[in-house]
């Protein structure tokens, strides 16, 4: 149960001159897990709320399995959408939620709910306005697992949560999407703890869309260069610089694309070190300056 | 859980390679799920598929349909020799560098050599 998502040239204005989403395209297959990666306000929200028809576009299409989602009630019931503040309703008690949601999504389990609130001790005769940050984050994914949803995203819901419960949240992800394949989005601005979890990542920066590759191809395109500073010049002839810094004769620079064997053989030669760059280095550079704009790559 | 100094898949593929030249693996032997090694590194299960597919494709794994991966029975034999074929440009020519630079003489070497050998054959 696999539903591929089209956005194709989505534009949002927030008044007449700013620009939070500007002219982004991209198709997912779906079926996977995607890390949807970029600063605070570059777009992720805006454009999670799009698919998930919390708000319209200004222009622009989206397709959802073939359909545009908005006032769509084929697709809405599957898309779950769990924000980090979500929405809510103070007075209600865990239970009350956990009802609601039961009744939007077709393919919720309520057991594995169950078990969810047990493991993240969230009490069921709790008000919602009675709960931790942490808590409230806690109840928002187990939402968003149990509802079993062909489209489950995840906007920076997790980050409230303490160490402990965000790796058991990672694992029950893992776990659950291996057991139930279906399309999972995770937006976050901090990636270390779920790199490892994306199959496929895009890099959004100032509404713009810099990047979308598979992350093993991605994490293989970042190299970190070490050694005498003449020699890591000429090295780096004819590269995409991400950054560079010196430390007397020493030279480290970070560099994106595929370096080839050849260079690789002659680094060894010249006495240079060639080291791999985290999906989160790799983030931070390509999002700084908006190197990564002539970068540009469309599915 | 990664050393960070090659892709995930690459270290998933060497940890079963070496598992096989060390015998912990044996030929013909089933080798854990791709679902089995993402839960256990807490990794997405295509990147755990990329590993297999690395061996499939030199010959060290195969797949019986509906079962899963198995050792060939080719693997160990297979990985020694590669292996052997890279060992002196590998390991002995860097150590002899290593040497060279710390000023230790070949001599010494050898003779820890037939020092290590010795104690081995008693």
């Amino acid at each position: 149960m696999t539903i591929t998502i089209e956005v194709s040239r989505l534009g949002l204005l927030y008044d007449k001159s700013a620009k939070a989403l500007d002219d982004v395209t991209f198709r997912l297959e779906g079926g996977k897990i995607y890390g949807l990666l970029g600063r605070n306000g570059s777009g992720k929200t805006s454009l999670l709320s799009i698919l998930a028809s919390f708000q319209q576009q200004t222009s622009g299409e989206v397709r959802i399995d073939g359909e545009a989602p908005y006032e769509n009630e084929r697709i809405v019931n599957q898309v779950c959408f769990i924000q980090e503040n979500g929405y809510l309703s103070e007075s209600f008690k865990v239970r009350d939620v956990i009802k609601l949601a039961s009744d939007c999504w077709p393919n919720w389990d309520a057991d594995y709910a169950d078990r969810l609130l047990n493991q993240f001790e969230l009490p069921a005769k709790k008000q919602i306005m009675a709960l931790s940050r942490g808590m409230k984050s806690a109840l928002g994914v187990t939402i968003g697992l149990a509802s079993r949803a062909p489209i489950t995203i995840f906007d920076e819901a997790y980050l409230g949560m303490d160490a402990p419960s965000r790796y058991y949240f990672y694992e029950e992800l893992l776990k659950d999407y291996m057991e139930h394949p279906r399309t999972i989005i995770l937006s976050t601005h901090l990636i270390e703890e779920v790199s490892d979890l994306f199959e496929e990542v895009l890099i959004l920066d100032k509404g713009k869309l810099v990047l979308q590759e598979e992350a093993d191809k991605l994490r293989s395109r970042g190299s970190a260069i070490i050694g005498p500073a003449d020699a890591v010049d000429q090295f780096a002839e004819g590269l995409t610089i991400l950054s560079e810094q010196k430390l007397g004769g020493t030279k480290s620079i970070t560099v994106f694309g595929e370096l080839g064997a050849e260079r690789e053989k002659r680094a060894t030669a010249d006495g240079l070190t060639i080291g791999p760059v985290s999906l989160q280095d790799l983030f931070v550079h390509l999002t700084r300056k908006g190197i990564g704009s002539d970068e540009r790559k469309h599915g | 859980m990664f050393d960070d100094r090659s892709p995930i898949y690459q270290q998933i593929a060497d940890g079963i390679k070496n598992d096989i030249v060390s015998g912990v693996l044996g030929e013909e032997e089933q080798v854990m799920s791709t679902n089995q090694y993402a839960a256990f590194y807490r990794i997405n299960p295509a990147t755990a598929a990329k590993g297999f597919q690395l061996l499939t494709d030199e010959g060290i794994l195969y797949k019986k349909r509906g079962i899963g991966m198995f050792v060939s029975p080719q693997a160990k034999g297979m990985l020694l020799e590669q292996r052997r074929a890279r060992f002196f440009e590998e390991v002995v020519d860097k150590m002899a560098a290593e040497a060279k630079v710390i000023g230790i003489p070949v001599m010494d070497i050898v003779k820890r050599l037939e020092q290590l050998n010795g104690g081995e054959e008693q």
